[in-house]
This record gives structure tokens, C-alpha cells and sequence, in this order.
């Protein structure tokens, strides 16, 4: 059983889906336990596969036994880098999950069961980019967790989301056609797609000098920066993130930008290898440039911004850089720095948008007048959005602050001064914004000052569909169904913050083997 | 001339995938019709399988599926048949793997293309229009309202 438990984190989610999908429109009731239960079992084997993996090393898994020899075996690998994002992925899944208990009913109001198979069927494509060592195979979870992505941003009642969501689905599709023919000169100068056969023929026959390989590596480069919303192939993100159903951003936006920055971590180093990257290509000082424009130009966007979610979709354009920066480093701890903001940002950005979509739904607005006065008003909600927040401008016992700390020291040991002035200047930014918000929150919308009084009429009175029906307990709190994840993700942002050096180690001893990431 | 002999001529299944390729990105971007982009990214995507399914051809070479007899053998004597079977003359035999990866490729480009469709469907039902620019405006006009 144990053996089999990267195929079981794939597995359950992909049944689960096809269970929701025939029995969920007959029977709305069967759909939450059946979600919660598969990715229950795709938690627990993904926690399972990292014990095994922290104890014993990396884990290989040939899809029905059809191993290497043949060259045509699927394999799934997970060491401690996946392994990482694997618990990450899903615990988000878990706690967005939670979150929709309600929520899909209201949003969709017809097609729950549809959204709870398209929430699954993303869980397989994105569990699978994780988890996969196969560099096609690839490419097809992509399009699997990018059609159930399109579907998923498309379903909201907003018309701004649809036409989101159809320019999303142009430019995703073109960079993923861009990966697969990457993946199709790789072919053709390697003969192989089993990621660990094309790593070693690259590393140690001459096929590592020849320009089909460096033609490859640009195209897949080209294909997975437009997928992960890489400054300037940022244009999709904010607007598609922004007006789709609150579900859906919720576990679109903290997940898929950074399972891309993973996709392409795992591609410098377990195809390419990364002294073929930094030694034999060596375009470390252009892109760390670029993702110095990038973290600056996603902070100056956010700063422009007026409605509260859309601000968070260029902070994520922002975040980006951050991470595609530290990777590209070239030193040991820039490249530990944005594996550790993977798992910092996947769970700060989940608390944000969780928090954000309960305020906007509250509220009934989506511009920074939605926080006036919400921390008398809803002080839980906005705990954990402070959590969230703190932990984006960097501030300790954070995650946030520490995925920073090592990405600024892997940006002074390897002297790209400017990515680090962009980080501290991102950090400044960030915390222009959320002090706003913080300001409006405490001090805003005072019912005694009157400063608002059509305002403060409509929101004490039951009109505000939000405020009807709901548990009464904690006043103007919302439901304990968002609650809880909200306030779960926040506790976990501390967690692996306060926990930041047993996963650092973890992820350095990954990088033991590699000497041009630095001496240890 | 020199160059047309010398790298347009023996690679011109590359080129014909480029140039088919640059169409479909051209009308992805430049056109203002929603099913216009559509069918250049159709065109795009298509490009693509041209370039695998080119890159699995060799010269002189035959369908990739052994003589019957071969198969028949292997089913029946196991081991010893299938040592007959490395025999064969890979060169003699086109490579099956790209083609079978467009299969995939092809469900996927096929699947995309619906997903795009339903959702330029569901902008028309939304603002009674498929052209790019009058959709921009009517959002302009709303968000002003708003």
C-alpha cells in the first residue's frame, strides 16, 4: 500500500471527480463528503509520501510497472521539493474545500455539482504537475488543470470574468503550446521524455552544447512564464482572478502561479540541471533583471489599484518576480528562498483571498471602503487578514518574513543588489497598502462620526443578503464554514514560519549535490 | 538561392510548421472577432502537430507495425520471439512515439477549442456581440455607470 501513494494522491481526487460528476446532480448532498473525503485521502498520502521521503529519500513510481528500460513508462517522483508543494497543494485544496461548503451553492447556483468536478478535476492537474517525472505528461496535466482553471474562472454571473476568462484561455494556450514544443526539440535532440534520462543525456553526452537543447530550453522558459503570469506576460491574471467566483480565486490564486514557478524549478534542475543553467547558459544577471522589473512592477500596479481583489492579483504579479528571482540566483539560498515562498505564498495568498472574498460578500463592495470600521465589526475576519497581510509585508513570526530573509541573503551572497532593493522597495509598498487598509478598518466608517450615513444605513440593515441567515453567535462574523479556513490558513502562515528552519534544511540537503548553487 | 538550398528546401516541413504557426499567433492577437482568435489558435495548435508529427519521419521507412507473422510468433513462443523481434531494423520503421503523443495533443487542442467556444457563447449571451472592441467598450460604459 505505502508504495503506492503517489499514485493514490492523483487517484482520489480523479475518482472523487467522477463520482461528483454522476451521482452529484441527482443528489446535491453526496458532492461535499465525497470532495472532502478525496482530498482527505490526497492530504494524508501526500503527508505519507514526504515521511517517507524525509526518512528514505527520493520515491520512484512507474505507472503500471512500465519502468524505465522501455523509455515509454510514466514515472512520478517525489523528493523533497514536491514533496513540499504536494502537503502545501493539498492543504489548500483541503481548507478551500471547507470554505465552499455553502459558498459553491450561492455562487453557482444551479451547477454546484459541476464546480465540486472541475474543483477536483483541478486538484488531479495540478497534484499531477506536481508530482509527475515525465516532461509530456506535463504538458497534458497543464492543459488538465488549465481547462478546468478556464471552466472554474468562466462560471461566475460577472461578464467581466467571462471575457477574463476567454483572453485567459488565449494566452494559456499559447504558453502551453510553447512548452510542447520545447518538449518536442528536447525530443528530438535527446530521444527522451522521462525527465531523469533527458537530465542525464544532457548532463553527460554533448548533447548539453547543442542548439536544439538551448532552442528548447527558451521555448519551455517562454511557455511556463506565460503561465505563471511573469511580468510582462502578466495580462490574464488580474482581471481573471479578480472577477471570478469567489471559489474559485480562492483556490486558483494562491495555487496555480505557484505550481508554475515549481514546474520551472523542477525543469532547471531535474532536466536541464543547473549546471547546464548557470555555467553553460548563464543568463542569471538578464533575468534576475527581469524579475527585478517584474517585483517592482507588480508593486507599483498594486499600488494603483482600487477594488481590494484586484490589488492582491498584481501583488501575486509582484510575488512572482520574487520567486523567479530568487530561483534564478544562483545561489544556494535564493533557490531554498523561493522553494520556501512556494509554501509561504501559497498559504499567505489563500488567507488574503479567503478573508478578502468574506469581507466583499459581507460587505456587498469590492473597493477599499468595504474594510471602514471592520475590525469592531468583524475583528476575527480580520485577524486573520491581518495575519495574511503582516506576513506579505514581511513582518515576523511570519512565513512571509522569512521566505524574504533568505531571499534577500541568497540576493547579497550572489551581489544582485538590485533584486534585493526591489525586494525591500515591494516590502515598503506592501505595507503602504495593507496600512491603508488597516487605517480604514480600525478608524473608517465610525457610525457616531456620520461621515457615512447612506453607508452605515445599508449596512446595519438586513438588506445586505450576506447578513441574513447566518449564525448570530459572533455579531457580524461570518459563517463558521469560511471562518475556519481562514482562520486555519492564518495559523498555518505562523506555523511555517515559526518552522522555517527544519524546512530550509530539508530543502538546502536537496541542493548538497549541486556545487554551482554555492558551497554549503 | 544559396540559403533556399541549403536550409529552406531540406527543412521545409519546419518551415511551413513556423510560418503556419505565426499565422495562428497573428490572428490570435491582431483580430478583433472572438472566433477569429479561436480559429487561429486552432491553426496554432495545429501547427504543432505538423512539427511532431514531421520529426517521427524517416526516409524510406515504413509504418511502425511489425509483419503479422512476427506478432503472431511472439504471442505464441513469449521469449524466444521477442529476442526475434529486437532484430528488427528500427531504421526500417517510422517513430510511432510522436505521433502517438498528438493523439493526446489532439484531445487537448480539441478540448480547449470547446471550453473557448462555451465561453464566447456565454460573452454573447452577455453583450449580444463577439467583436473584441465593442466588448471593451460596453465594459467601459458599465464601469462608469457603476
Amino acid at each position: 500500500m505505502a508504495e503506492q501513494l503517489p499514485a493514490l494522491i492523483l487517484l482520489a481526487p480523479l475518482f472523487g471527480a467522477l463520482l461528483v460528476g454522476l451521482a452529484g446532480p441527482r443528489d446535491r448532498r453526496v458532492c461535499f463528503p465525497v470532495v472532502l473525503g478525496a482530498l482527505a485521502v490526497s492530504l494524508c498520502s501526500a503527508v505519507g509520501v514526504l515521511v517517507r521521503v524525509l526518512a528514505g529519500g527520493p520515491v520512484d513510481y512507474f505507472v503500471g510497472g512500465w519502468s524505465e528500460p522501455l523509455g515509454i513508462g510514466i514515472q512520478l517522483r517525489v523528493d523533497t521539493l514536491n514533496g513540499l508543494v504536494l502537503v502545501v497543494i493539498a492543504v489548500v485544496f483541503v481548507l478551500v474545500g471547507v470554505f465552499s461548503i455553502r459558498r459553491a451553492g450561492e455562487e453557482n447556483t444551479e451547477k454546484s455539482p459541476q464546480y465540486y468536478t472541475l474543483f477536483l478535476l483541478l486538484a488531479v492537474g495540478v497534484f499531477g504537475m506536481t508530482v509527475t517525472g515525465d516532461a509530456f505528461n506535463l504538458y497534458v496535466l497543464v492543459e488538465v488543470s488549465s481547462l478546468t482553471g478556464y471552466a472554474l474562472i468562466a462560471m461566475g454571473s460577472s461578464p467581466r470574468g467571462t471575457v477574463a476568462a476567454f483572453n485567459y484561455v488565449v494566452m494559456g494556450t499559447i504558453g502551453a503550446s510553447f512548452y510542447l514544443l520545447g518538449v518536442g526539440y528536447l525530443y528530438m535532440a535527446t530521444g527522451a521524455l522521462n525527465m531523469a534520462q533527458i537530465h542525464e543525456i544532457v548532463a553527460t553526452t554533448g548533447a548539453g552544447g547543442s542548439r536544439t537543447v538551448l532552442v528548447a530550453f527558451i521555448l519551455i522558459l517562454a511557455g511556463l512564464w506565460t503561465k505563471m503570469a511573469f511580468f510582462p506576460l502578466h495580462g490574464w491574471l488580474p482581471n481573471a482572478y479578480g472577477y471570478c467566483p469567489s471559489t474559485s480565486s480562492s483556490v486558483l490564486a494562491p495555487l496555480v502561479t505557484k505550481v508554475y514557478i515549481y514546474v520551472m524549478i523542477r525543469v532547471m534542475l531535474g532536466v536541464f540541471g543547473a549546471e547546464w543553467i548557470f555555467e553553460h547558459v548563464g543568463w542569471t544577471n538578464i533575468v534576475v533583471w527581469l524579475a527585478t522589473v517584474a517585483i517592482l512592477a507588480g508593486s507599483l500596479l498594486a499600488l494603483a489599484q482600487t477594488e481590494v481583489r484586484k490589488m492582491l492579483c498584481y501583488l501575486i504579479v509582484a510575488e512572482v518576480g520574487y520567486m523567479v528571482g530568487g530561483a534564478w540566483l544562483a545561489n544556494r539560498w535564493g533557490m531554498a528562498g523561493a522553494v520556501y515562498h512556494i509554501v509561504a505564498d501559497a498559504l499567505m495568498t489563500l488567507c488574503l483571498f479567503l478573508a478578502v472574498n468574506i469581507i466583499v460578500k459581507r460587505t456587498g463592495r469590492l473597493r477599499m471602503d468595504a474594510f471602514d470600521g471592520l475590525f469592531r465589526k468583524m475583528p476575527l475576519t480580520m485577524a486573520g487578514f491581518a495575519v495574511g497581510a503582516l506576513a506579505m509585508i514581511g513582518i515576523p513570526p511570519t512565513a512571509g518574513f522569512f521566505s524574504k530573509w533568505y531571499l534577500l541573503r541568497g540576493g547579497i551572497e550572489s551581489g544582485h543588489f538590485e533584486y534585493v532593493a526591489a525586494l525591500l522597495l515591494s516590502s515598503l509598498v506592501n505595507a503602504v497598502l495593507f496600512f491603508r487598509l488597516f487605517e480604514r478598518a480600525f478608524f473608517g466608517g465610525n457610525p457616531a462620526g456620520g461621515h457615512h450615513p447612506d453607508r452605515t444605513a445599508a449596512e446595519s440593515g438586513p438588506t445586505q443578503q450576506g447578513w441574513v441567515g447566518d449564525s448570530t453567535l459572533l455579531g457580524g462574523e461570518a459563517r463558521a464554514s469560511t471562518l475556519g479556513p481562514l482562520l486555519a490558513a492564518a495559523a498555518l502562515v505562523v506555523a511555517v514560519g515559526l518552522l522555517n528552519g527544519p524546512i530550509v534544511s530539508a530543502i538546502l540537503r536537496y541542493f548538497e549535490n549541486m556545487p554551482v548553487l554555492g558551497a554549503p | 538561392m544559396d540559403f533556399l538550398r541549403t536550409s529552406v528546401i531540406p527543412h521545409f516541413n519546419y518551415w511551413i510548421y513556423v510560418i503556419l504557426m505565426m499565422i495562428g499567433l497573428w490572428a490570435m492577437i491582431g483580430k478583433n472577432n472572438l472566433i477569429k482568435k479561436l480559429i487561429g489558435m486552432s491553426i496554432f495548435q495545429t501547427a504543432i502537430i505538423l512539427f511532431y508529427v514531421s520529426i517521427g519521419v524517416k526516409t524510406g521507412a515504413d509504418i511502425p507495425i511489425p509483419a503479422h507473422h512476427a506478432h503472431h510468433d511472439e504471442a505464441a513462443a513469449g521469449a524466444g520471439a521477442r529476442e526475434e523481434e529486437d532484430k528488427l531494423d528500427p531504421d526500417a520503421f517510422a517513430n510511432p512515439l510522436p505521433h502517438v503523443l498528438m493523439l493526446t495533443a489532439i484531445v487537448v487542442g480539441v478540448a480547449t477549442l470547446g471550453v473557448a467556444l462555451a465561453i464566447s457563447q456565454s460573452i454573447h449571451k452577455d453583450f449580444g456581440t463577439l467583436e473584441e472592441d465593442e466588448i471593451l467598450e460596453k465594459i467601459k460604459a458599465s464601469t462608469h455607470d457603476g
